[in-house]
């Protein structure tokens, strides 16, 4: 193994996503000598952070892109809808009240910000857009930490952190073909979750979770999570659960990002493969739902789902990446999409059947356009099926990020049974699972990742001076 | 060629519709979000409203490696290049100049041959300053037919532009509009005002947003400082040389240091840029254009201090050649982007203003 100690670096961060750079930056404005030991090759740094696109923010007054005002306890209710109260209120406060001043510091930092995004206005007093998405962030911040003297190892895979007893002795990392180990005084574990890992996510999901994408980087493979709950660093968050979504059946099986989401549900009927309708599809307005729909997806066979439409509402949803399979009837359709036609035909008859008037068909709003008699009922936007062309999109679930990670407390510092790891500090999607239980709040990870990510510099900076 | 970069960048913005992380960068991307398919005429609209700032491309998740390989300022710079070909009248002196800078060379140098021949031949009839070398008669009969062909040419050009990019009727409020975008050059300020992403990956920069305005207005004033002669000779029966205080002067010494050096910033950065990031094979065209102009300017200034020396009849020579090139080619060259980029920001605050 060759020692790699001809720069003794103070801290050294483990994952080069917005948590690790905000800890990164944090550290190295303080005076220490850094070091981001990036798995991913330098065109896909950043893990998860390079497909985000916005930062939740509480704020008393407009701020910034930011319209009229979101205060602390709104903030906290709406954590508490979405986790159903699974959540350490201390460590949820402590990210929403420190939201505020982050949102200067990260343009201090070269971060841009942008108005809401066409079609997504309901975003626009809530959340903050990154100008160009959360590439153009990670961009900016390797741009100040270079400013900074911090060093980055792109392709640089951490095998093991050596604990022994309450510190951290040593990385041993994998770099352009050579094993190495390094002694920084301090570590910042900022690198994801695992669900990159699909042998790991089907162990914990079942093996259904082979036929699930991953929205997101093919780098959270966990290895460094694995590694620290082995040697006993507590844990947090339920280890079988992920949040995923559903997304075009066609999204290739990592990075598939944003543009891979579907919008079409609300106006469509949703059959699995045996064409059988399976869950309300107009339960809620689409933002509050969409979240729900890649475990409904998941329970179906084959872990697919086939979203129809009709000319009608081709045109009332965000388009998205692949066209949609179009055809003249709905036995075309049934035939591009491999279910079976009769079947197909029965439940849209029926479904069609079911319709009530649909004069007030209203497609922002709950309408309260319903199906009578129809088991599963929906409850919104039900309007007969009828209008050549027809419009399938498959579906599938994709996995956002896993629930489990290290415990933290509100210095953001890592523990075993026995007491705090002294020299030990975790942020960002890594640790999220203090905070968000289950569920998820748009923009929240970012959120966690900055104000932890800081709180983690801040305190590895501090200790190894 | 044209219909695979039409399908291309067909591909590409479709994918940019569903992910819209780009909308504030500039002026293409709102126009982008506004439309659910496109025609080729938007794709041609687009191409020509993208200042190829190249923001986009360093924020973008789906660049390469990844399978979507998404290269916006390469996808619309080739179907630009391809618009200017098209409509071009005649397209054939588009399809040879466009993208060909040796044969821009080869025609500047045929031009110096055709003025010193014309020095030689025709001469002078005995007048001051410049004319002492070729008569004010002489460079009328030269560069009136050369300067109204371009001017034509560049009318039934952009009039194509705009019936297939289904222009419609023009109003003053949108090409105010598109005024105040030029004389401000916005596409390359990036949205945020940091300028854009032209010579150093993703450093935000105002190199090329400058480099472009002093080459503008440099170009301006000097375009202004000859109309102003013209205006002093005809209307006021004011005759050249002109003296250091008088308005072609004033206006043109300025206009040819800024130009001067405007093109040799522009061309450096240009060297600097990456390749991939634009038309592979406009570079060679553009490259000469610049120097070209370039070239314009530098010459007007040295035969301006070298004037009344032994040189001035050669100065004088290189020097018109290499205007009467220039404005031969103004509709053929990448001199003609700027007609078709005002056309495309008017055409754009139309959509902008009609949708309001």
């Amino acid at each position: 193994m060759k020692k790699s100690n001809s720069i003794p670096y103070d801290v050294v961060i483990i994952g080069g996503g917005n948590a690790g750079l905000c800890a990164a930056i944090t550290a190295a404005e303080s005076g220490t000598k850094v070091l981001i030991l990036e798995t991913a090759p330098k065109e896909y740094r950043g893990g998860n952070s390079r497909h985000t696109r916005n930062f939740r923010c509480m704020h008393k007054a407009p701020l910034s892109v930011l319209v009229n005002s979101y205060h602390e306890d709104e903030y906290f209710d709406d954590l508490m809808k979405v986790t159903d109260g699974k959540t350490d209120e201390g460590l949820a406060q402590l990210a929403i009240a420190s939201s505020e001043e982050c949102l200067s510091w990260m343009i201090s930092k070269g971060v841009r910000f942008q108005p809401s995004l066409s079609g997504t206005l309901s975003l626009a007093r809530t959340n903050a857009f990154f100008m160009g998405g959360g590439k153009s962030l990670v961009n900016a911040f390797y741009r100040t930490a270079a400013k900074l003297g911090v060093d980055v190892l792109y392709e640089a895979n951490v095998t093991h952190l050596q604990l022994d007893n309450d510190r951290i002795t040593g990385i041993d990392y994998n770099y352009m073909g050579q094993a190495h180990r390094i002694n920084p005084k301090a570590v910042v574990v900022a690198a994801g979750g695992f669900q990159a890992d699909t042998e790991w996510l089907a162990r914990a999901w079942g093996p259904a979770a082979k036929n699930f994408l991953i929205r997101g980087t093919p780098y959270n493979r966990g290895v460094v999570l694995a590694d620290l709950l082995d040697q006993g660093i507590e844990s947090v968050g339920d280890p079988t659960q992920c949040h995923a979504v559903a997304i075009d059946g066609r999204a290739p099986k990592f990075d598939g990002g944003i543009v891979t989401r579907l919008d079409c549900v609300p106006f469509s009927i949703v059959v699995n493969k045996n064409a059988e309708r399976f869950y309300d599809e107009g339960e809620d307005v689409w933002p509050k739902r969409y979240a729900i729909w890649g475990r409904l997806v998941a329970a179906q066979p084959d872990q697919v789902g086939f979203a129809i439409i009709d000319s009608k509402s081709i045109d009332l949803f965000m388009p998205s990446v692949f066209p949609p399979i179009k055809a003249d009837t709905l036995a075309e359709l049934a035939d591009k999409m491999g279910i079976p036609q009769e079947k197909l035909n029965q439940t849209v008859k029926d479904f069609n059947a079911a319709c009530d008037d649909s004069a007030d068909f209203h497609p922002t709003e709950l309408d309260g356009v319903k199906t009578s008699d129809l088991v599963p009922q929906k409850s919104n936007w039900a309007r007969p099926i009828n209008k050549a062309p027809f419009y399938g999109y498959s579906l599938r679930p994709g996995v956002t990020f896993t629930y489990l990670g290290l415990k933290v407390d509100e210095n953001a510092q890592c523990r075993t049974s026995r007491g705090p790891v002294h020299n030990l500090w975790a942020a960002g999607e890594t640790m999220a699972g203090s905070i968000l239980g289950q569920g998820y709040l748009a923009g929240f990870g970012m959120t966690i990742g900055t104000v932890f990510g800081r709180i983690a510099g801040r305190e590895a900076a501090k200790y190894a001076k | 060629m044209q219909n695979e970069h039409l399908e291309e960048a067909r591909r590409q913005l479709e994918i940019c519709n569903a992910c819209r992380y780009c909308e504030s960068y500039c002026s293409v991307f709102p126009a982008v979000h506004a439309a659910r398919a496109f025609s080729d005429g938007d794709l041609n609209q687009l191409a020509n409203l993208c200042h190829n700032c190249r923001g986009c491309y360093y924020a973008c998740q789906y660049t390469a490696p990844h399978e979507f390989k998404i290269n916006v300022p390469k996808a619309l710079a080739e179907v630009r290049q391809d618009s200017w070909e098209q409509f071009a009248f005649p397209q054939s002196l588009a399809r040879l100049f466009q993208r060909n800078g040796l044969l821009l060379a080869v025609a500047t140098i045929v031009s110096f041959a055709l003025l010193i021949g014309t020095l030689k031949w025709v001469g002078a009839a005995g007048g001051e300053g410049f004319y002492a070398a070729l008569s004010h008669n002489a460079m009328v009969a030269l560069f009136l037919p050369v300067f109204t062909f371009p001017a034509i040419s560049l009318m039934i050009s952009v009039r194509r532009y705009w019936i297939h990019t289904g222009g419609g009727s023009v109003n003053l409020k949108d090409m105010y509009g598109a005024f105040r975008s030029v004389l401000e050059m916005k596409n390359l300020a990036g949205g945020h005002g940091d300028g854009c992403n032209f010579e150093d990956q993703d450093r935000f920069s105002h190199a090329r947003q400058y480099a472009h305005q002093l080459v503008m207005y440099g170009f301006l004033l000097c375009f202004a400082a000859t109309s102003a002669g013209t205006l002093l000779h005809y209307v006021m029966d004011i005759p050249a040389p002109y003296p250091l205080l008088s308005i072609p002067k004033v206006l043109g010494i300025p206009g040819g240091i800024a130009l001067t050096l405007g093109a040799c910033w522009m061309a450096r950065l240009k060297m600097q840029a990456d390749w991939d990031l634009g038309d592979r094979s406009a570079w060679g065209g553009e490259i000469a254009f610049i120097l070209l102009l370039g070239f314009v300017a530098l010459s007007g200034l040295v035969l301006y201090a070298l004037g009344s020396t032994a040189a001035m009849p050669a100065l004088l020579a290189l020097h018109l050649g290499s205007v009467l090139t220039f404005f031969v080619l103004t509709p053929f060259s990448k001199m003609a982007h700027g007609f078709y980029r005002f056309s495309a920001l008017v055409r754009d605050f139309k959509r902008k203003n009609t949708a309001d």
